[in-house]
């Protein structure tokens, strides 16, 4: 059984047919062409699929793309201007915060929903006081990446990216 | 040219070249090919581990509107080559381990694939099936040379004798687990057949490698298979060699032609079908003085093998050239087992043999009142020991010093369980590292002038995070004595010349001396100024063997462990090493602290479960195997010596990619020992070793 | 298999659109359905999507409660100020589950109606009585690291996952539910069942019924909570063992106490007995182990997850040693 949806990926307006088991992963890697989300576990334990879902960091292996119609979704390719990479992208870069590359873009659309999320005050597991600020240290980096499995090892630096992206 | 002792471009650390693509997502892996119209693939497994198929019935999947073709045992067509056992997809009825790929599905969605595959019906004679590991197996076997080709068995001197005369003695039994190697990037093919010829998009570490095995399989000569990998989602060994599922993808292609098909395996497929390391029972045995001279070593590795194909891990190897001692054996033995067929994965025989004897070396020093940093320095070896060659450069006792230093060692108690900070008891640890130096042959390159002053260098080398895209250009920059923006430097492609695999760390080792190779016929054959369009190549010299060669390094690690639960956490890890010439310093620190957070993965976490009734690792997913998160490594840091080797390549470089993951998990447990008092010896560290039974 | 899908545009006609069919699902988050499509354990004919139902607002109550949409997103639940401010206990268990990005889209609803993770039910090639009635439990003998200690029976052995219910257990949460039949409440500790001999049936809900809100009755003054986890990984990770605790103290003895355990039962484990224990005594390192070992007296580990007991023992100790600090 299909489904119509329109998608707003990127900046871009995309018209798709899917089946209704069609994934938003899936229909952004298979229908649209994008291929900044990617597929390493297909069951929302690894986070390379994460983008910005109307705004907010999100996994798509797990999102049914028919229940997903008028979406906007930023992935890691959108959130470059052109050859002007965003802050973050561009830490990732100078602190090497990548190996093979394959987490990276998820890597990334997660760490500028992690800024997000600490602009806007929101604690994590590691904050010590549930009603004050929120600072970015690097424990709460650290936690509130934990979604973004890496297995190059690139922990530490992804840590220094994304504090040098909130620069 | 640039004399290489005296670089410019080496030592200097410019950004990924490579690195724009993947922030952004748009560097292309073999999934992200874009071919027109694909079908898609989805594997069907066996659920018993030893049987014989009787019958795949396979007309309910026919039936889904969608499905193109579904490849069984019975409709497949022959392969020309069932040498090696695992490629030899569909050829057999017999099934050899839970998992085996019984049944393939091709379809016109990646939805239709799958629901089909579920509709497959299969039997199979149910045979009774051993996957049972164990050092007291009466069918322990002797492999004629473990991986590397070295021998199985060595033996120096009489390690009885040097045990009995030793005042302080260790005979302890460490396992390590099944580890599964896990790269991001699941195992994916995108197959096309053109006019005979096929085109692979492969995730591979060798895309020439990859091209040999599978024409072989196929039946094909070499040049009609053409592999492309520019970008490779992680491998760590496991896209080292091929696996079956690129044979199954090149044979879906062949059954509906003109069409390309994708072929990417499920995490879960991923625990059965691409290798992994073998568990291993590592009984070591060592005798010292009172001063902590070592007269005896002796280390009995066991490990498993599959019932189709041998892979024996080298478990005992580094123990024959890590310290001096006058008295000396080392065995491997293996159970061949109902079980997938291990293989590669990151410093194979290095990372799990010197788990048990850097654990044993740090139990016999505590026991004989030595410093373990210092215990190391004192059985120091002159030469390599079993070989009695010169070392080409051996700087162990610098990096175990610089070590302690950075890491404040010597303010250290060496009491166990003497620090608790806020209800966690605190220690630190440290162990070796090791890895050799390999030169892998067969590796040729082509230098193209492309305008004044630059140059385009082929190869069709592998870059899986390593940083081949960027540092052999360095290595191509100083060997034709040009800026570094000069070079393009093309590789993960077939059509390129040819290229070893990247394995062993021998990626700079054997592809940047071909490339030095290459400048200087270059040179040569057109001096300083040559035209655009001038061109040379050149195939890897051959190395000497004079010299025994092998990269070192100390870690140190700063375990805590929770008083009332036992939750374990590294707060920091240290590691330095001595790993010849560092081509690029930004990119070598990401390889050692990779391979450190690998290392403390494994320490902490990793763990293949398999149930033995059924035959499998039960938590065959990321939720279930646990790799380190980022939580969980606060901090780890990698240094490096200064060495200057002039005999393992015209750079100087000894390979950094496997090292790092040396030792990690011996220092992490030495660690645990000391802040709890409690000695692990069989790996993972979970929380449960340190609470109290009731 | 293939399914429809249909939007709801309210909760009767999610009711009404679920009523009828053999395989149905709500979808909400998806993060525990969807997995369940791919895997095989579930193919429903229809899935009713309730992501647009008007049950996303946290809403305080006039008792000084609150009440929160059965499709309110577990992230936006942990950042409400309420309950940063009044329920630490469940703003800690929520910010344990799960990642960030799955918290973005998980809901309430969906977090309470999440299956178990047991990886013999994950896997279709193994029995499983969950799964499959009748076909045995393959935990008993196997990979239990993740299985019950309290409650278990010789059908079934498997524990409950979320983090978020187990702090609802301890804050005596009710839970608002529509059915074919009308609106209901039943109390979180209610909702879940024990597996005994029919584990397929995980809680008390019928297909059709629509969790619509959880109610969190107020937390006298003077209350403190929090919700501890104990996991494998730092981070990201199911719980080996998890403790929420509601105290209160005065004057050195216990007017109030709720302890709830994760990890160790097919449901959010209420320690009624510790409770009974602990209430009106002294709130001193004795009594709190006098009270967990009451609790844990009933506890039957499984060849492999021994060490739970003594990790459940310590674990509340010093959650409840904690709790009474803050007040001194």
């Amino acid at each position: 059984m299909d489904g119509d949806i329109e998608l707003r990926v990127d900046g871009r307006r995309r018209r798709l047919r899917v089946d209704t088991r069609t994934t938003l992963l899936d229909a952004l890697r298979d229908g649209v062409g994008a291929t900044a989300p990617k597929k390493g576990c297909d069951h929302g334990q690894c986070g390379a699929c994460t983008v910005l879902l109307d705004g907010r960091r999100v996994i798509t292996c797990l999102a049914l793309a028919v229940a997903h119609d008028g979406a906007e979704v930023v992935t890691a390719a959108g959130l470059a201007r052109g050859d002007r990479l965003h802050p973050v992208q561009e830490a990732f870069l100078e602190r090497d915060a990548l190996q093979c590359g394959f987490c990276t873009p998820g890597q990334v659309c997660s760490a500028v929903g992690v800024l997000d999320e600490v602009a806007a005050g929101h604690p994590s597991a590691v904050t010590a006081d549930l009603t004050g600020p929120v600072e970015l240290t690097d424990d709460e980096i650290r936690e509130r990446m934990s979604g973004n499995l890496c297995r190059c090892g690139a922990y530490v630096t992804i840590v220094d990216a994304v504090r040098d992206g909130a620069r | 040219m640039t004399d290489l002792r005296r670089p410019r471009v080496l030592g200097q650390s410019p950004r990924r070249v490579d690195g724009p693509a993947k922030v952004t997502g748009t560097a292309r892996y073999a999934g992200d090919q874009r071919v027109v119209d694909p079908a898609y693939v989805h594997l069907v497994q066996a659920a018993v581990a030893r049987g014989v198929l009787t019958g795949v019935d396979v007309s309910a999947a026919r039936l889904v509107d969608g499905v193109l073709a579904v490849l069984t045992p019975d409709n497949a067509p022959r392969l020309a080559s069932t040498e090696d056992a695992e490629l030899a997809a569909f050829q057999s009825h017999d099934i050899a381990f839970r998992g085996q790929v019984v049944a393939a599905v091709v379809a016109r969605t990646r939805e239709i694939a799958r629901q089909a595959a579920a509709l497959v019906h299969v039997e199979i004679d149910h045979e009774s099936h051993d996957v049972h590991l164990s050092a007291d197996r009466d069918d322990l076997y002797a492999p004629e040379q473990v991986n590397t080709g070295a021998a199985t068995d060595t033996e120096r001197g009489d390690v009885a004798t040097g045990l009995a005369h030793s005042p302080f003695t260790l005979d302890q039994t460490y396992t390590t687990a099944w580890y599964n190697n896990n790269p991001m990037e699941p195992h994916t093919t995108t197959a096309l057949w053109l006019d005979g010829d096929l085109a692979l998009f492969d995730s591979t570490q060798g895309v020439h490698t990859t091209r040999e095995a599978t024409a072989k399989v196929l039946g094909l000569e070499p040049r009609h298979v053409h592999v492309i990998a520019p970008h490779v989602g992680g491998g760590f060994g496991s896209k080292g060699t091929a696996h079956v599922h690129v044979v199954i993808a090149a044979m879906a292609a062949q059954a509906v032609p003109g069409t390309p098909v994708k072929l990417a395996l499920t995490r879960q497929q991923m625990f059965a079908l691409v290798g992994y390391r073998t568990p291993t029972v590592q009984r070591v045995r060592l005798g010292c003085d009172a001063d902590g001279r070592l007269a005896a070593i002796a280390v009995d590795a066991v490990g498993q093998t599959s019932r189709i194909k041998e892979f024996a891990e080298q478990t005992a190897v580094p123990s024959r050239m890590m310290y001096a001692a006058p008295n000396r054996r080392t065995t491997h033995r293996l159970a061949a087992l109902d079980v997938p067929v291990p293989a590669w994965m990151r410093a194979p025989g290095e990372c799990p043999g010197m788990f048990g004897p850097e654990v044993a070396v740090d139990e016999l020093a505590s026991a004989c009142g030595v410093d373990p940093v210092e215990f190391r320095v004192r059985n120091e070896p002159a030469v390599e020991p079993e070989s009695g060659k010169p070392f080409s450069s051996r700087n162990l006792v610098a990096c175990l010093r610089e070590g302690a230093r950075r890491f404040g060692w010597e303010h250290r108690d060496p009491a166990p369980r003497a620090r608790e900070e806020d209800g966690w008891l605190v220690g630190t640890g440290v162990a070796a590292s090791t890895y050799p130096v390999t030169r892998t042959p067969g590796s040729s390159a082509t230098i193209r002038c492309t305008g004044p002053g630059r140059y385009r260098v082929r190869i069709g080398a592998a870059d899986l995070g390593t940083g081949t895209w960027t540092s052999l250009a360095q290595v191509a920059a100083d060997a034709l004595g040009v800026d570094f923006g000069d070079v393009e430097l093309l590789i993960g492609d077939t059509s390129l010349p040819r290229a070893s695999v990247a394995g062993g760390s021998s990626g700079i080792t054997s592809w940047g001396s071909t490339v030095v190779a290459a400048a200087e016929a270059f040179r040569e054959e057109f001096g300083a100024d040559p035209a655009e369009g001038d061109e040379a190549g050149a195939e890897m010299p051959e190395g000497s063997d004079e010299y025994a060669m092998h990269a070192f390094g100390a870690q140190f690690a700063e375990v805590r462990v929770r008083v009332d639960t036992g939750e374990v956490r590294v707060s920091r890890l240290l590691g330095v090493f001595a790993v010849g010439r560092v081509v690029n310093p930004r990119l070598a620190r990401s390889q050692l602290v990779g391979g450190m957070t690998m290392g403390l993965s494994m320490a902490l976490h990793e763990h293949s479960v398999v149930d033995e009734r059924f035959g499998h690792v039960v938590n065959h997913d990321f939720a279930e195997y646990h790799i380190a998160t980022n939580s969980d490594v606060p901090r780890v840091e990698a240094h490096w010596v200064e060495e200057h080797d002039p005999h393992t390549n015209p750079m100087g470089t000894k390979g950094i990619g496997e090292i790092g993951i040396v030792g990690t998990a011996a220092a992490i447990v030495n660690a645990a020992h000391h802040a709890t008092g409690v000695r692990v010896r069989d790996l993972p560290l979970t929380l449960d070793h340190f609470l109290d039974r009731p | 298999m293939p399914f429809d899908y249909r939007r709801a545009p309210d909760p009767e006609s999610a009711v009404a659109a679920a009523t009828g069919w053999a395989g149905v699902a709500f979808l909400a988050g998806g993060t525990n359905l969807v997995d369940h499509l791919k895997l095989g354990l579930t193919s429903p004919e229809v899935l009713v999507d309730i992501t647009g139902l008007p049950l996303d607002e946290v809403e305080e109550l006039p008792d000084g409660g609150l009440r929160i949409g059965a499709t309110v997103r577990n992230a936006d639940l942990a950042a409400h100020p309420v309950v940063r401010r009044d329920y630490p206990v469940l703003a800690r268990a929520l910010l344990s589950g799960a990642s960030g990005q799955i918290r973005n889209l998980a809901t309430t609803g969906g977090n309470l109606l999440q299956r178990t993770r047991c990886v013999y039910f994950q896997d279709l090639t193994t029995p499983c009585n969950k799964r499959e009635p009748g076909t045995g439990c393959s935990a008993i003998g196997g990979y239990t690291r993740h299985h019950a200690i309290l409650g278990a029976s010789a059908h079934c052995v498997a524990t409950h996952p979320s983090d978020m219910a187990v702090a609802m257990a301890a804050l005596d949460a009710q839970v608002a539910v529509l059915g074919t039949g009308g609106r209901r409440v039943v109390p979180l500790v209610e909702l879940h069942r024990l597996p005994g001999d029919e584990p397929h049936r995980d809680t008390v809900l019928a297909p059709s019924d629509l969790i619509t809100s959880v109610d969190l009755p107020p937390l006298p003054p003077g209350t403190r909570s929090l919700y501890r986890k104990v996991r494998d990984r730092a981070s990201f990770a199911f719980a080996l063992v998890s403790v929420a605790a509601v105290l209160r103290v005065e004057d050195g003895v216990v007017e109030d106490v709720r302890i709830a355990l994760g990890g160790v039962a097919h449901k959010p484990w209420r320690a009624r007995r510790a409770e009974d224990v602990l209430r009106r005594e002294p709130a001193d390192e004795e009594a709190f182990r006098r009270a967990i070992d009451a609790e844990l007296a009933g506890a039957a580990p499984l060849e492999g997850n021994g060490f739970k007991v003594p990790l459940t023992r310590n674990a509340v100790v010093s959650a409840l040693r904690e709790l009474s600090r803050e007040q001194r």
